[in-house]
């Protein structure tokens, strides 16, 4: 080894390097080499036929012991040497076991451990190895011996002569290493002297290494180490790699970033300066320096990019050890690994995705038992995908597990107090999905020790948000779980619309920027008033808007009188799945900006993410659209689903805007602002009668108008309208007075004998009915005489529904008037039968099974016995499944049987109901 | 950081007995800010304001391509504002990496006073800014009043 060592230190004299250097260059290249290793092995285990990688693994344990021996570090150079003598097993065909690689990684941690004390200390650390070193010695002899029992026959001559190679001790095989070694040195030396002087150090070292091959390899045996027998093309490619890339200090990267943004910031003041100035001389060189700039701007931002892959590589790794923990057979797919984006990012965004994945594996994908029952094959996939789109990088994490169940999430989401009862029945199954976002919420009750540690997904989202991205989820029960996260590319540079507020100038984050749109009065996009709150109409919806002004206290206190700033600019804003717009008074142009910090006392201001320097030297600050969104209350969500089914969701969020009128009666009514297409004020000369009621045009078309149930319109020049719009349908609600959109939070209380009324709620301390908008638009058309699906007055059936349960009181009858039946509700089988008595009539009667006094069969059996009722369909409401069940309720007298919460089978059941009557008359 | 700093200057003020500080004048109230933590002294310009920001804080500025947070001193200390149209003198500082200015009606001069003449804050000055000075020195008629840099600059411990 001496003449080795004393070669490599003539080198370092060469190249002027000093030993800390070497060690820092061990320590970076050691670490990258791990991680290597670590994909590698798991790979191999998966796939044993992949021998080539078995191979990169055993070379890159091979340099580590060399580079350990001769910096001296033996603690290292041990354990390599020993653990590379059990992967030589795996080299010559030994089976893999579980344990055997589990020893192996286990092995790898420790060289992880050490090599970190090193970094730290300088040296190796105290103690030694010497359990590991018989672990790993006494499973070379176990796995060698499973490799010579059972294969004794037909291993081939060369495995033979491995095997006696194998025989040879560690010191022995050590000691014949060495001469090679000196031998190679011996020839090269003489070599090198007849070499030109200029040659390369670098191509020095490359012919060092393959004369060090070609010389180990001749004289000897090909068998010994298989390791020299390899093509040298691998080590080849490692040099040319070493010639085309550097590894540069990370600060070094940080530094050069950080004097580029000020570059870009310059350049920036300067055109800013030259642009006020007015001298074409300076234009073509500006214009240079300008694409210079930005040129230089990308070069240094891709030396900061990482393929996401560096970020996947633990994954198998961390994937296999949470199949052993969980017992399960997880495989993982990745998709996209190559897909690149900032070091910065990166870091962040690791533990997120870690932890969704220790989430998918743990509560996501089945055990293999549960997959079998649920007729899965495989052990389950995670599949890790990625990939650009703009400005950002979609990652998704999805599993083909169970999925979530939406139900439990509900249960759980309405137990927390996250939301209510009312809310639930409304929302749609991916809003209540989106509940395990919200802080403290977990599925599982039990804490396991992969994941449910009281960290949920909503540290998960707000790691990410706090990154500008967002995150979403699909989820289809029994068949997985799909997340998907949006981030940006990079954070320290961003392009930003600059705009005026007051009298200053401020920066919002185009990311954030949906469009941009100047309201004006006699334009389409009109801001509105109602009573206090703004809206803009923007094409068939009103937005809720925010003041910047006003939010950040700029607003003076004289110009309360908001008639005047009617005309401006909005900025059409997103954040999650929410949409505003942010008022403001004037934009002028977009910059890309460099995101600074702010200092700590302001860093508590949750409407600004950070100040930059713009081109003309002053300084501005950035909004913080996420912020901005989260303190003014809540905003009018937007999604396909409020959009167009007015007929099924009317919006009864707890948290939703609501616009506040006066129509009728006294009581002040409303309407979730998120169901009004536009609200408009139209003079009286525009509004006809006709026989089926007022009408007005309406682009082009004529639309029905309904007033309050006197049927008069209010005697004033302009009337308010609101413009419900469902498909093709549009018609419009002309009311008293509209008073006020509030954000409250409110309890609806749902269920109601008047028609038109879905229920009530106290808003703004006031008790107000919300209006079932489907009643009226049924109305509507029915007056225009249209034989369309909301159907006419006839042929509105009524339903009589029987329930002892307040719940499915309340909750049942809103469903059911969407859809378009008049529902009368009795709280007993009693009151139901006198209600027939005194000759009500209906078209269905709907009863629960369980009731205290006269349960539903005693029920069904009383009316069929009473002539004129006996063929009223009816349809029987349980908690209770099953074919007994449903045999007792044929047999008294009920056309079929559903499950209570079973909302569309009871749809399905009613409709089927009705038309069989409908054919028997 | 800045302890260090401070701690450091006491030390090798301490080897020969002085101490130095540009002295300041806010409301005719003489201060005295220890030297080794002022960067330089500068008039601000372009203050550009943050809104809902402590009001001690009067705003962000360019500082050859820094961006400095003023603080109003005369707020800090709880002092009523300069007239309208007044001029500022800024003291530039840095503090936890972080860079600073303090805003004062004007600089004096730079002091350099035995160590052993700075005496514990008089009752009437600790009740107003126990918080913010570190002790006085009693110049020939006026008192002059050590700030302590890192307190007034530390918003966070007061909300605590």
């Amino acid at each position: 080894m001496g003449a080795w060592k004393k070669r490599i230190n003539a080198v370092i004299c060469i190249e002027g390097l000093r030993m800390d250097d070497l060690v820092a260059e061990f320590l970076s290249e050691t670490v990258e080499s791990l991680e290597i290793v670590d994909v590698e092995l798991v790979k191999f285990e998966q796939d044993p036929s992949n021998v080539a990688g078995l191979d990169k693994v055993f070379r890159l344990l091979h340099t580590v012991k060399g580079s350990a021996g001769f910096l001296g570090l033996d603690r290292l150079g041990t354990l390599a040497h020993s653990t590379e003598t059990l992967i030589d097993c795996f080299r010559d065909g030994a089976p893999v076991s579980d344990d055997s690689m589990t020893l192996t990684l286990e092995a790898i941690d420790r060289f992880r451990w050490m090599l970190e004390v090193l970094s730290e200390n300088g040296q190796e650390p105290e103690g030694d190895d010497k359990e590991m070193l018989d672990r790993l010695a006494e499973m070379s002899k176990e796995v060698r011996e499973r490799l010579e029992n059972p294969s004794k026959g037909e291993a081939k001559t060369e495995k033979g002569e491995s095997k006696k190679e194998e025989e040879l001790s560690p010191e022995e095989l050590n000691a014949l290493f060495e001469q090679q070694v000196a031998e190679a040195e011996a020839a090269m030396a003489k070599e090198e002297q007849q070499n030109t002087k200029e040659t390369s150090q670098d191509e020095k070292k490359a012919s060092e290494v393959a004369l060090n091959q070609q010389q180990h390899v001749a004289p000897d045996k090909p068998s010994p180490a298989k390791e020299n027998s390899e093509p040298s093309e691998p080590k080849e490619a490692k040099g040319k790699l070493k010639s085309t890339s550097i590894r540069v200090n990370m600060d070094t990267i940080e530094h050069m970033m950080t004097m580029v943004s000020e570059l870009v910031l310059t350049r920036n003041q300067l055109i800013e300066i030259i642009r006020q100035k007015d001298d074409a001389s300076f234009n073509a060189p500006l214009q240079r320096l300008s694409s210079i700039t930005s040129e230089l701007q990308e070069g240094v931002m891709q030396t900061r990019m990482q393929p996401i892959g560096t970020a996947w590589q633990q994954i198998p790794r961390l994937i296999r050890s949470l199949n052993q923990q969980l017992n399960k057979h997880i495989e993982i797919e990745m998709i996209g690994s190559e897909t690149e984006l900032d070091r910065q990012v990166l870091e962040l965004i690791r533990d997120p995705m870690t932890h969704m994945i220790r989430n998918s594996a743990d509560h996501g994908i089945e055990t293999p038992k549960e997959r079998e029952e649920a007729g899965k094959t495989g052990g389950g996939t995670i599949t890790l995908k990625a990939h650009h789109e703009g400005g950002h990088i979609i990652l998704s994490i999805s599993d083909d597990g169970k999925g979530i169940n939406a139900e439990k999430v509900k249960e759980k989401a309405i137990r927390s107090g996250l939301i209510t009862e009312a809310d639930a029945i409304q929302m749609s199954d991916n809003q209540i999905l989106r509940c395990i976002f919200e802080p403290g919420f977990t599925t599982t009750s039990e804490v396991s020790a992969v994941s449910g540690r009281g960290v949920g997904m909503d540290v998960v989202r707000s790691n990410i948000e706090l990154i500008g991205g967002s995150i979403d989820l699909e989820s289809k029960l029994n068949q997985g779980t799909t997340f998907i996260i949006k981030i940006p590319l990079t954070l320290a540079i961003i392009s930003a619309l600059i705009v005026q507020i007051g009298d200053a100038k401020i920066a919002i984050p185009q990311t954030n920027v949906d469009e941009l749109v100047r309201a004006q009065n006699n334009s389409e996009h009109r801001i509105e008033f109602i009573d206090k709150t703004r809206v803009l109409r923007l094409r068939n919806r009103l937005l809720p808007l925010i003041d910047l002004k006003e939010v950040l206290g700029l607003k003076k206190a004289e110009s309360s009188d908001h008639s005047e700033d009617n005309e401006g600019f909005v900025i059409v804003a997103n954040v999650g799945n929410r949409v505003f717009g942010i008022l403001v008074d004037a934009v002028f142009h977009t910059e890309e900006i460099v995101v600074k910090p702010l200092s700590s006392p302001l860093r508590d201001i949750d409407y600004f993410s950070g100040n930059t320097l713009l081109g003309d030297g002053s300084v501005i600050l950035i909004i913080d659209v996420n912020g901005i969104a989260k303190n003014v209350g809540s905003i009018a969500p937007l999604d396909q689903e409020s959009e167009h089914t007015l007929h099924h969701e009317n919006g009864l969020k707890n948290t939703s805007s609501m616009l506040l009128f006066k129509f009728g009666a006294n009581e002040p009514k409303a309407v979730p602002l998120s169901i009004v297409t536009r609200l408009e004020d139209v003079p009286q000369s525009k509004i006809e009668h006709t026989s089926s009621g007022y009408v007005m045009q309406y682009r082009g078309r004529l639309m029905p108008l309904v007033t309050s149930e006197n049927g008069v319109l209010p005697d004033r020049k302009t009337q308010h309208v609101l413009v419900f719009s469902d498909g093709d349908k549009t018609m419009g609600l002309v009311v008293d007075e509209i008073l006020d959109i509030v954000n409250d939070y409110y309890d609806v209380e749902l269920g109601s004998r008047q028609q038109g009324i879905l229920g009530s709620a106290i808003i703004a301390e006031k008790a107000t009915e919300i209006i079932d908008v489907t009643y009226y638009v049924a109305k509507a058309f029915s007056n225009e005489m249209t034989a369309s699906e909301w159907g006419n007055q006839q042929s509105r059936k009524s339903i009589l529904f029987v329930d002892d349960s307040l719940f499915f009181r309340e909750m049942l009858p809103p469903i059911l008037r969407s859809v378009g039946y008049y529902v009368t509700i009795c709280e007993s089988a009693i009151d139901a039968l006198k209600l027939i008595e005194n000759g009500g009539k209906f078209d269905v009667i709907l009863s629960d099974l369980e009731m205290p006094e006269m349960d539903g069969i005693q029920f069904a059996e009383q009316i069929k016995s009473m002539q004129d009722y006996a063929d009223i369909p009816m349809i029987a409401l349980s908690s209770y499944t099953g074919s007994s069940v449903s045999s007792r309720c044929h047999q008294a007298g009920y056309l079929s049987h559903v499950a209570k919460y079973d909302r569309e089978g009871l749809i399905s059941s009613l409709f089927e109901s009705i038309s069989k009557t409908g054919a028997a008359a | 950081m800045s302890f260090d700093k401070e701690y450091s200057n006491e030390l090798i003020t301490h080897m020969d007995g002085m101490a130095e500080y540009i002295t300041v004048r806010i409301m005719n109230q003489l201060f005295g800010i220890p030297i080794s933590q002022v960067r330089e002294v500068f008039t601000p310009e372009a203050i550009t304001n943050v809104p809902l920001s402590p009001k001690e804080i009067a705003g962000v500025l360019n500082l050859r391509g820094m961006i400095v947070t003023a603080v109003d001193m005369r707020m800090r200390l709880s002092l009523p504002p300069q007239e309208q149209g007044a001029s500022y003198m800024a003291v530039g500082i840095d503090d936890h990496a972080e860079s600073y200015c303090l805003l004062v009606d004007s600089v004096e001069e730079v002091m350099r006073l035995p160590k052993e003449s700075k005496e514990p804050s008089p009752l009437a000055v600790q009740e107003r800014w126990s918080h913010f000075t570190s002790g006085v020195h009693l110049l020939d008629g006026q008192l002059l009043v050590i700030l302590n840099i890192h307190n007034v600059l530390n918003f966070n411990k007061e909300a605590a």
